[in-house]
């Protein structure tokens, strides 16, 4: 297996403040990569430098053999790397099915009612999407994500104020698209039973450095991992 | 891939009744007949210059809210285009030394220039967003309206006369009337097309959330100034058209601060971002302020700062009382009343709606 998403040595700082040093992550291709870290590790700073929401100050990110560093939104999200907000960002004053056709690519009203469905929102397809739940937001945008079939989808914490009937729905859904279209997942989550279920992979950000990567179980006994969690159980 | 099942009760809400369709389209019918036959029932010039002037507002209307109403970058410098559109008809029209039918050639000149210039202006103006994004087409205004003071081919403080049209004055009216009929009536179907299309929702997507459109693939930058330039066309042939209209453009009628404000009223009056609200809003605003200024006789009234003072309350009534327009507002009564005794919202789709109903932005 090859790594479909590569990072190398990105590097940014905000003022004094360096949110990523040095970071090297690899996700390999049809793989569910988990990304773990304690709060201000630098994840969602990767996540928006990945996808063009913030520029590195050094290194390099690569899609296949494609250096797409500091490449804006729009060109990273052309080039097929989808991503969701930790902070569920969807059109309010857009209705679900609008909301779902908003993407560059999305193959039509057919295949937007289709990945509705797939998600299990395809009800409330006529409703402004401002009127769903916290939950359905999530599962929209992870369907207007799909519907323009990206390669790679990074997801930061989809799991994060779900209720845990969804948490399993959401999880359901990311094995599926990766069993059966070997979509390639990057997922933030601090639900570690989520993680460590769904994610072949694990990598651990400490203050802005990928410190270990590797299968789940070797990861949850890595002192190193421990020590950056400053002795939190990695089980709780 | 798994489909789980719709809900057939949830489906059948969006089915438009065929009667609706029906009713729409007469009713779009009645309106044009109504339109069409204004000029010959009301024929007198008096009359006639009402429905020019209503005409040219719901066009620049319009044409401001295909670019500002759909993306939520309010532009108070509509002006510009307007302006510079009469401006390039009527420096054409003295350089070249053209004169009779022929200068209505000129219109599509003036559209062509205003759009041009919304390339450099929204390149730099689309940069920015919100609040910002006014201010910047307020000050790119009041550069082309010193531009115009202080160019040496404007004909500063005096401005340009428009070529003389040898036209019956009892019916001279008529002509632009039309011409200003069907600008309007291109620039609404537009208005409606694009609403209805990829672009259009692209435009509303960057209102809702810019960033996040442009995440999912948007060239955002390409659609808001594609936008901004259509707007602009039909803003600088319009402005073509009333400077041959009134024969004359100077740089504060041409450049008139008045004009941006008063189409935002119109706007946010009928309901911004709908197709009907600009048109309404125009067509209520416009003809109050052209009677208040020309042919009110009520001794305190005929000042002409009264109609100015009367629009600033008439804008203050409006962000406090229908702060969303007379459309939406208007379309929510109905439904309210249509659905009387009965839940808003079927129960059927509503199994797990916890999100504040009615919550924007």
């Amino acid at each position: 297996m090859s790594a479909l998403l590569r990072t190398e040595g990105i590097t940014k700082s905000y003022g004094g403040v360096r949110a990523l040093d040095d970071c090297a992550l690899e996700v390999e291709e049809g793989s569910i990569t988990g990304l773990i870290g304690p709060n201000g590790s630098g994840k969602t700073t990767l996540f928006n430098v990945i996808t063009g929401y913030a520029k590195a100050d050094a290194g390099a990110v690569y899609l296949g053999e494609r250096k797409i560093t500091n490449a804006s939104p729009d060109k990273v999200f052309n080039a097929g790397i989808g991503r969701t907000f930790q902070l569920t960002r969807i059109f309010p004053a857009l209705t679900v099915l609008e909301n779902m056709l908003v993407p560059s690519k999305t193959g039509g009203k057919h295949r937007a009612m289709e990945q509705l469905e797939f998600v299990g929102i395809a009800g409330h397809h006529d409703q402004l999407a401002g009127t769903l739940s916290y939950g359905q937001r999530k599962l929209l945008e992870l369907a207007y994500v799909l519907v323009a079939d990206p390669a790679v989808i990074l997801l930061d914490e989809p799991a994060g104020g779900v209720n845990p009937t969804l948490v399993g729905q959401i999880a359901a859904r990311i094995t599926e698209l990766n069993r059966t279209q070997r979509k390639t997942f990057l997922i933030v989550e601090h639900n570690m039973e989520f993680v460590m279920g769904l994610c072949a992979r694990v990598a651990v950000l400490d203050a802005g450095t990928v410190v270990a990567s590797g299968p789940p179980d070797i990861i949850r006994t890595d002192p190193r991992v421990l020590d950056a969690y400053l002795g939190v159980d990695v089980d709780a | 891939m798994k489909a789980s099942t719709v809900k057939a009760s949830t489906v059948k809400a969006s089915t438009v009744k065929p009667s609706t369709t029906t009713l729409k389209l007469a009713g779009l019918v009645v309106l044009a007949a109504v339109a069409v036959a204004f000029p010959y029932v009301y024929s007198s010039p008096v009359n006639t210059n009402y429905g020019v002037y209503a005409l040219i507002f719901v066009t620049v209307a319009s044409a401001w809210n295909i670019f500002s109403g759909f993306s939520g970058y309010i532009s108070l410098g509509q002006a510009v285009f307007f302006g510079t559109g009469a401006y390039t008809v009527g420096i054409a029209a003295r350089d070249w030394h053209m004169n009779g039918d022929g200068i209505f050639l000129l219109l599509p000149l003036g559209a062509v220039v205003a759009t041009a210039i919304a390339v450099p202006f929204g390149l730099i103006a689309l940069r920015v967003r919100r609040h910002t994004f006014i201010v910047i087409t307020i000050a790119v205004f009041f550069i082309f309206q010193l531009m115009a003071y202080d160019f040496w081919f404007t004909g500063g403080t005096i401005g340009l006369p428009a070529p003389f049209l040898p036209w019956q004055a009892a019916t001279f009216n008529n002509p632009f009337y039309f011409m200003a009929l069907g600008t309007a009536a291109v620039t609404i179907a537009l208005a409606w097309l694009i609403r209805r299309s990829k672009f259009g929702l692209q435009l509303r997507a960057i209102k809702d959330d810019e960033d996040r459109a442009l995440g999912l693939g948007v060239r955002t930058m390409r659609v808001k100034l594609s936008a901004f330039m259509l707007s602009a066309f039909i803003t600088g042939f319009i402005g073509g058209v009333w400077f041959l209209y009134i024969t004359q453009v100077l740089p504060s009628s041409g450049y008139d601060p008045l004009f941006d404000l008063t189409i935002v009223l119109m706007a946010f009056l009928g309901g911004v971002g709908t197709i009907a609200g600009p048109v309404i809003g125009a067509l209520l605003i416009e003809p109050g302020r052209l009677w208040l200024t020309t042919r009110s006789n009520i001794g305190w009234l005929a000042n002409g700062y009264v109609s100015e003072i009367l629009l600033g309350a008439l804008f203050l009534l409006i962000v406090l009382f229908v702060p969303r327009g007379i459309v939406p507002t208007g379309r929510e009564w109905i439904k309210k009343l249509r659905s009387r005794g009965r839940p808003a919202i079927s129960p059927a789709g509503a199994a797990e709606q916890a999100a504040p109903a009615g919550s924007r932005r």
